[in-house]
């Protein structure tokens, strides 16, 4: 007995607790709850990007045998949207239509042909307005107002100037400038969006399964828009297949599906199609970037100046809060005091952006890498030089009041440097080949949330009975990411006890406590803190009850997970008779643990909405990019990717690792294929043929290190995992591509027929100074 | 819509059902078979997610007509386990972390499944032009090839312990 101890759960690769679900089909996504006998929903949606609605006309739908129920913006009264400041949107169109695909009538019916002949009965009555479809003319003198609240079709201006920038300029030995230019992207989640709702007529209750990173959120909303008591409503968040940020916010979907389920009182599944779900959108909007860099001989950053224009769509979201991610996270990697930012984010009849993995960060990462790296080129130094001359000396706070008490990007760029054979290789590969190198970072949650309450930021109840098992309650969002494991592995280790004795239910809302859901990397640090911190309370109570069982004070019992004893020589007490003595006084235990930010975390005062970015701790991460260029097709090929990650201790390196991948890999999509493409505000890029996500057969080996710069207040040390990585790709790209056949691209997707014009460009600009060369040397 | 005899084997059971020309095979799977396990991704041969074996290959369920089924056998992902033990490929995905949200994982692990029926040591080209059908937005892959090799090299092992 002498040689058992605790288990050990932290810091092991673990597949997820709810893996065995995944791979034999028995997991229940949204779809999957749509049982034979409920009703199919359906949207009818906008053939026109902006006009008055007039009239919607469903009087002939209703009379359709099998309708069970129509409804127009006349059923909803109430504005929905994630920004307490920015609710601005209706569950279906009510008076105005501000994007084309914008819902504007829903039926339930009992199949889907009847739904379908319901929809083709609805007639739209409607008075064109001038719709603007790019930042540009959205914002011209003559441009009509979107939303009257917003003048001029800014949703949100965002300014700062911070330190000394025409200092650091006037001091730098080389100012570069450069213009960049991001399609926008999607998250293409490979679940389209669904949700199934249940109305009680006996009862007056509503249950909803929605597709959601955000449970609450869409809880809160529900309330909102259906004007129902939140008490008489049940969110259950079935198994989901991915978000990465397009499902951090409610989503009409949701709201119409429960609305459609009130009408008809009863079950109604509303499953989307694909191209609904490239409307419904909330990706990573079109951005233009201005960057402006003062760099000393050396390297070092003396001064940024930078202009971000986000083109937004017919509503808010969470733009507001995009553009200033896009200010503040220009901060919190390198050492730099000057830094000028003027943000613009502009409301477009377009379908509305939302928080796409890297929210707000990764076109200014981009666009500040890339230019490093020019400048590097330009001063004749090493990008990892440049990079090097830059570090954070953690514990400390960035110009900005952003909080940084671990820092391991020292470390992932020595990593990925050695790894990747750089000192050796670069310059030295044969020609079309190249190889690439950049920096970013992510916050492990947002310190401050956008709704306020005063509560904790996260929750987390067990619960402990007879059978001696741990019931493991959370509200936080699994979405494929490992929460769930994360959670399960934090109870676990605290405890000592086998994963196995835990079971872990997570987000329904008669069930769980709440938790504001998964998004910012925040589940993590926040779920895992609050995790960690029941589970001692659990201990606690344990410990207590095996004193009184050995009749020693409680400081002389030694837990060793299985087994409570009073010092070495004692036999002890089994978990199970340790959780008997504890019931015995109070019955079934049931303890609590909550986790709360730092105020100092939570960002600065020195501009409007200089709150965002305040972060617990931020993920670093370096990473090498090696290509190949076909001279003739200007196709490039990824032929290895290098990235090193520092989130902190690992909680579960084999998620790590697969965080990590798949981050790079998305930046991969977004660098060199992805970007949605409209006709006069009609997509036509709705589809995962048109929209180019990278198969198997383009994606490259990634090689992951994991870096852990133990964040002192994370839950053992933990950081983010999930986001980080993402940015780093593209500036990568860039400087690969450049490093292999010496062309520069500013504009993304760097796509074939983008780069042989450059190519072709360049080849142009080259044969003529030879030509003017050989004309001055005759 | 005029409807047929659908008499085929499900996952080795024999059925009768009596069914729309034009439903879908994915659809009948769903909703008249009620083996949800197959995803539907796409709205029509984009993503792989609905991948199953019909007699032996790999089909997109959203693209094959269940009257075309006809007389076949089609397999799906609840036809992998026996005697409630996962199969090889089940459980390197679990293990390796080739399934993180599971969506794309059905249909991920029926093409895999077609693959090592015709190439049962497959390298990871073979893998790659294999599963180029199926977008998996969650892995970048890697781990994906990972498991499909972690299959093989268990079952190789089991095959020489035995
Ligand atoms: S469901 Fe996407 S290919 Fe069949
Ligand atoms: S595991 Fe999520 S799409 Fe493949």
């Amino acid at each position: 007995m002498n040689d058992m101890g605790p288990v050990q759960t932290i810091g092991v690769p673990t597949p997820l607790v709810d893996g065995p679900e995944k791979v034999t089909g028995r997991a229940m996504f949204a779809a999957d709850y749509c049982v034979a006998d409920s009703l199919v929903g359906r949207i009818l949606r906008s053939p026109v990007a902006h006009a008055k609605v007039k009239k919607v006309d469903v009087s002939k739908a209703r009379e359709i045998p099998g309708v069970k129920a129509v409804l127009t913006g006349e059923d909803c009264n109430q504005t929905f949207g994630v920004l307490p400041i920015a609710q601005n949107e209706y569950p279906l169109a009510k008076y105005r239509v501000r994007y084309r695909g914008e819902p504007i009538a829903a039926v339930a019916a009992v199949d889907v042909a009847t739904a379908q002949k319901a929809l083709d009965a609805i007639t739209f009555e409607y008075e064109e307005l001038p719709a603007y479809f790019t930042a540009e003319e959205a914002r011209a003198e003559d441009a009509i107002d979107l939303h009257e609240e917003r003048p001029g079709n800014i949703e949100r201006d965002v300014h700062y100037d911070l330190g000394d920038v025409e200092d650091g300029f006037a001091k730098a030995d080389l100012v570069m400038e450069e213009e960049y230019q991001c399609a926008e992207i999607a998250q293409v989640q490979s679940e389209p969006h669904a949700t199934y709702a249940e109305y009680d007529t006996q009862r007056d209750k509503l249950t909803v399964w929605p597709s959601t990173q955000v449970p609450f959120y869409v809880h809160l909303m529900l309330e909102r828009t259906l004007e129902m008591e939140k008490s008489r409503i049940r969110v259950i968040k079935p198994q989901l297949g991915g978000g990465f940020g397009c499902r951090t916010e409610t989503l009409n979907v949701e709201l119409i599906c429960a609305m459609l389920a009130r009408a008809a009182g009863g079950r109604v599944g509303l499953v989307v199609s694909r191209e609904e779900t490239f409307i419904t959108h909330r990706g990573r909007p079109e951005t233009a970037v201005k960057m402006k860099i003062g760099m000393r001989a050396d390297g070092k950053l003396l001064a940024a100046q930078s202009e971000c224009v986000q083109r937004g769509g017919g509503y808010s979201g969470y733009g507001i809060v995009t553009i200033l991610y896009a200010g503040s996270m220009l901060y919190g990697i390198y050492d730099i005091e000057a830094i000028k930012f003027d943000g613009y984010r502009v409301l477009t009849n377009m379908p509305p952006p939302g928080a796409m993995r890297g929210h707000g960060t990764v076109n200014m990462r981009f666009a500040f890498e890339d230019l490093m790296d020019r400048m590097a080129t330009k001063l004749g130094l090493d990008p990892f030089a440049v990079r090097r001359a830059n570090l954070l000396k953690a514990p400390t706070f960035t110009f900005n009041d952003l909080m940084v008490n671990s820092y391991g990007l020292d470390e992932c760029l020595d990593w990925v440097e050695e790894a990747s054979g750089w000192k050796d290789r670069k310059g030295k590969l044969p020609p079309g080949k190249g190889l690439g190198m950049a920096c970013s970072h992510y916050v492990s949650g947002a310190s401050k949330p956008k709704h306020w309450t005063g509560e904790p930021h996260a929750t987390v109840n067990l619960k402990v009975d007879f059978d001696g098992s741990v019931t493991l309650l959370t509200g936080a969002a699994e979405i494929g990411q490992g929460s769930s494991t994360m959670a399960t592995q934090c109870v676990a280790e605290v405890l000592g006890v086998d994963m196995g004795r835990v079971h872990t239910i997570s987000s329904d809302s008669a069930i769980t406590p709440k938790d504001n859901g998964s998004y910012s990397s925040r589940v993590t640090y926040m779920v895992g803190n609050a995790a960690v911190d029941a589970a001692n309370n659990l201990k606690n109570v344990l410990t207590e009850a095996a004193a009184r069982k050995l009749e020693v004070p409680p400081d002389q019992v030694e837990c060793l997970g299985e087994v409570y004893r009073a010092g070495t020589q004692d036999e002890g007490l089994t978990f199970d008779e340790v959780v008997m003595e504890a019931l015995r006084d109070t019955g079934t235990i049931t303890v609590k643990g909550t986790f709360t930010t730092l105020p100092e975390s939570q960002g600065g005062k020195k501009y409007r909405g200089a709150a965002i970015g305040g972060t617990m701790a931020f993920s670093y991460a370096a990473q090498v990019v090696e290509v190949t260029v076909d001279p003739d097709t200007a196709e490039i090929s990824v032929d290895k990717v290098w990235v090193a990650h520092d989130c902190g201790k690992a909680l579960n390196p084999l998620s790590v690792e697969g965080q990590v991948q798949g981050s790079v890999w998305m930046g991969m999509g977004q660098a060199m294929t992805e970007g949605t493409r409209y006709h006069d505000g009609l997509g036509i890029t709705g589809n995962m043929l048109d929209y180019r996500v990278p198969t198997i057969v383009e994606s490259p080996p990634i090689e992951v290190k994991i870096v852990e710069a133990e964040d002192p207040h994370g839950p053992f040390g933990a950081k983010e995992a999930g986001e980080g990585s993402l940015s780093g790709f593209l500036p990568a790209l860039t400087a690969a591509v450049a490093d292999a056949i010496g062309v520069r691209a500013a504009d993304l997707p760097l796509t074939p027929d983008v780069l042989l014009k450059l190519m072709e460009d360049k080849a142009r600009a080259d044969k003529k100074a030879a030509a003017q060369d050989s004309a001055e040397v005759a | 819509m005029s409807k047929s005899m659908l008499s085929l084997t499900v996952n080795g059971r024999t059925r009768d059902d009596v069914v729309p020309d034009n439903m879908l095979l994915v659809d009948y799977l769903r909703e008249v078979v009620g083996a949800t396990g197959t995803k539907v991704g796409c709205d029509g041969g984009e993503c792989g997610a609905c991948t199953v074996i019909v007699d032996g290959k790999a089909r997109h369920a959203c693209l094959t007509l269940a009257v075309s089924c006809n007389g076949k056998a089609v397999e799906t992902v609840e036809s992998l386990e026996r005697n409630g033990r996962m199969s090889a490929l089940q459980r390197a995905f679990n293990e390796k972390l080739g399934a993180q949200c599971g969506f794309c994982t059905p249909g991920m692990i029926m093409a895999s499944e077609a693959l090592l029926r015709h190439t049962p040591n497959p390298n990871d080209d073979d893998i790659r032009r294999e599963l180029a059908a199926n977008i998996c937005r969650c892995t970048g892959y890697v781990k994906i090839i990972e498991s499909v090799h972690a299959a093989v090299a268990e079952t190789s092992a089991k095959e020489a312990a035995e």
